[in-house]
């Protein structure tokens, strides 16, 4: 209970010392250049003086907090991944090398290229298809809102609810796990559905897979609600039947939407590591880049080395996206 | 000109007749039916969970979620009552009464008293044990054992029988998770954590949004660019510098590397470019006439910003504040590195993944222990979802 006090206490003092922070530097800026009681050149030139700092006050602590948790920590790490594993020693490329030797390394690409693969296409599939189907319906803010709602939960959460789906009893003794359950029903063996190699990858993927499917609605959900009702009468009176209005009309017309959703997704997948820690910590060969990398961190006293030269690799396979984004903003901002 | 009008007017017409076909044909009972089969099976997980959590253990061990609400045959061994109750009846020492721990709402259907042959005996007859003594259970509960020799020994004599379990729901769960389990604390840290993470980055965030939307400064253009990639970089990149910053830190001034500010402000740094970018979204694209005949007026940057576009800016704030509660409630990664495993440090993913590993097996905790760590998350989506969606649709890059 103290700690929740001191909590609510820090919050305020927070806040209290951001106020004081932009009020103060703004105090100072009027008190250095003064605009009244000063000679009307004076004034002009203060006001073009103040004008050209007080942006950069304004900007601060945000460039001070970017700079030191996000920009610093990039050139850091490609610096951390030449050395050895505490940071000091030079090794060059030494740790890429073991890298590309590692059974585990290459066993955690082989996954993540799966996931890749998977999870963003499947999450964009089903968010499209539900966004579609409910669009009709009296009742699709529920449905949406039902389907949304695994976006809330945490992924250790969402692993605790599918480890109790997956969850695998004996043959003969009764199944509590919602899949070997229905297994059975169907007349099928029941399996222990994380311990069986590739299939287990699947399993994980799913989680994901559930989980991101709300974001991918909610987001083509808004560009379907944003096309022309013309352009669909106008194929309407040509004739167009439903599938063609869908992929030659609709499609076409949320085709950027469409990108952002599976981008957001894939740099979202090459960062998870929540779900395999907590389902399979990498065993059954289900073990993925951002878990072996949190790994090397910690293993036998921590490797930094090998560590950042892991984030290194997920952070290249980061770039074309990053590239991407920055490149629609840019256009993004020379339309306004 | 009228011709023309009316031929226009008739094609409308006969568009939306032919939308209104496509809406009423017998497809949209396929819509109606394929929509209900999706919400289910993103529904299902969650609604096993929630309802498992709140059953009797020793039911959710042996039977599926989905049959929590029929009766269920369990075998329990039960003890009779101890021996210094027993009485002389015709020459036999007899204990009788309930078996303890029987619940009345539940039927008994075998019985027997040796563990190798646990369910030997229907219910109502009598079963002969050694030494000529007897035992008699029947479906209610009530036993009768009957001996020539006395009951020798301070606890009862132990009964095996099935019964078939009334549905049992109660709240144990939560009590045993909250106290024992050290999830009540476990919640409290991640209050803790969560509440000064989620606010102190707005301000920041608010101020540079507004210099990069309505304030003239060289750069602008790079800076923007700059806080979008940082969106994408991922926190492993983060993870090891900053530790290693951080222990050189906590040395210098001899504390521990792991702690609370150091997590506030690690939250607030990784939350920070997705505030700029979605607070940037909103007050770049606030009416340019309000700001510039403010300005006009003689105010200047910081009258405007804190007057004018801070109040106006709420609902991106609100969404970006619910963003950023969710993702730091909810975080894993953060948390294990940057905080420590102490009773007053482990947040609740945290505890979830200590309990995986030690009581794997449990379900009864790991379903409580996982609910009480959504039931926050999920609150602020169900009352908060309008701006968690105007987040979304102004927070992805397009």
């Amino acid at each position: 209970m103290e700690q929740l006090l001191l909590s609510l206490l820090v919050m305020l003092l927070g806040v209290l010392s951001c106020v004081f922070y932009f009020f103060g530097t703004n105090w100072l800026l009027i008190i250095i250049f003064p605009v009244k009681h000063v000679s009307n050149e004076k004034m002009a030139q203060n006001i073009r003086r103040a004008a050209a700092i007080r942006p950069w006050l304004f900007l601060g602590p945000a460039l001070f907090f970017l700079g030191l948790y996000l920009v610093y920590p990039v050139f850091d790490s490609v610096y951390l991944s030449l050395h050895g594993r505490n940071g000091e020693e030079f090794v060059g490329l030494a740790n890429y090398q073991w890298l590309f030797q590692d059974n585990e390394f290459i066993e955690s690409l082989t996954n993540n290229i799966l996931w890749l693969l998977i999870v963003p296409a499947l999450s964009t599939f089903f968010g499209l298809l539900i966004a579609a189907l409910t669009d009709r319906i009296g009742w699709g803010n529920i449905a949406k809102s039902l389907i949304f709602m695994p976006m809330a939960i945490s992924f250790i959460g969402a692993s605790i609810i599918w480890k109790f789906v997956y969850d695998y009893r004996a043959e003969g003794s009764e199944q509590i796990g919602l899949l070997n359950a229905v297994v059975e029903y169907f007349g099928g063996t029941p399996q222990a559905w994380i311990t069986i190699p590739f299939w287990n990858d699947i399993f994980l993927m799913v989680i994901l897979i559930w989980i991101q499917t709300g974001f991918a609605m909610v987001i083509l959900s808004a560009a379907l609600r944003g096309i022309p009702e013309e352009t669909v009468e106008a194929a309407v009176l040509d004739g167009a039947n439903g599938v063609q209005i869908f992929f030659k009309i609709l499609i076409p017309q949320i085709w950027t939407s469409i990108a952002v959703v599976w981008t957001t997704i894939t740099i979202l997948v090459l960062k998870v590591f929540d779900i395999v820690l907590a389902m399979t910590n990498g065993q059954w060969d289900t073990q993925v880049l951002a878990n072996m990398m949190f790994d090397w961190m910690f293993r036998g006293g921590g490797d930094f080395g090998r560590g950042a030269a892991i984030a290194v690799i997920i952070m290249i396979a980061v770039i074309p996206v990053m590239v991407w984004n920055v490149r629609q903003a840019n256009a993004q901002m020379e339309g306004r | 000109m009228a011709g023309h009008e009316s031929t226009s007017n008739s094609i409308t017409t006969s568009v939306m007749l032919s939308l209104r076909q496509i809406r009423r044909s017998p497809l949209m009972l396929v819509v109606h039916l394929s929509v209900l089969f999706l919400v289910l099976l993103w529904t299902f997980p969650t609604a096993g969970l929630l309802i498992s959590s709140f059953r009797d253990k020793d039911q959710l061990a042996v039977s599926g979620w989905w049959k929590a609400l029929s009766s269920s045959e369990q075998n329990i061994i039960g003890r009779t009552a101890s021996p210094d109750q027993q009485v002389l009846l015709d020459g036999k020492y007899v204990l009788s009464g309930t078996i303890e721990g029987f619940d009345t709402k539940d039927k008994i259907l075998r019985f027997g008293w040796k563990s190798k042959q646990p369910e030997a005996y229907q219910v109502g007859s009598v079963a002969a044990m050694k030494n000529g003594a007897t035992l008699t259970v029947n479906s209610e509960g009530s036993y009768n054992m009957t001996a020539l020799e006395p009951f020798t020994g301070s606890r009862g004599k132990r009964i095996f029988y099935t019964e078939i379990a009334a549905p049992k729901f109660s709240l144990d769960n939560y009590v045993e998770v909250l106290n024992s389990e050290g999830i009540g604390q476990s919640f409290i840290n991640s209050l803790t954590v969560t509440i000064p993470a989620t606010i102190i980055p707005i301000l920041i965030a608010a101020f540079a949004a507004y210099a990069l939307s309505w304030m003239r400064l060289p750069g602008r253009g790079l800076l923007i660019a700059l806080v979008v990639g940082l969106l994408v970089v991922p926190l492993q990149m983060s993870l090891i510098p900053l530790l290693q910053l951080y222990n050189t830190i906590g040395g210098f001034f001899g504390v521990s590397a792991k702690t609370y500010l150091g997590i506030w402000l690690a939250h607030t740094g990784f939350g920070l470019p997705l505030a700029i970018y979605l607070l940037r979204n909103y007050i770049s694209g606030l009416p340019k006439e309000i700001i510039e005949s403010a300005r006009v007026d003689g105010a200047n940057d910081f009258e405007i910003f804190v007057k004018i576009v801070l109040p106006l800016s709420f609902p991106a704030l609100a969404s970006f504040a619910i963003f950023q509660f969710l993702w730091v409630w909810n975080d894993l990664l953060v948390a294990t590195v940057f905080l420590g495993n102490g009773e007053n440090e482990l947040v609740l993913t945290g505890r979830l993944r200590e309990l995986l590993g030690s009581r794997g097996g449990n379900w009864e905790i790991l379903t409580a222990s996982a609910f009480v760590s959504i039931a926050v998350p999920l609150t602020v989506f169900f009352t908060l979802q309008r701006y968690l969606v105007r987040g979304l649709l102004s927070g992805s890059v397009k």
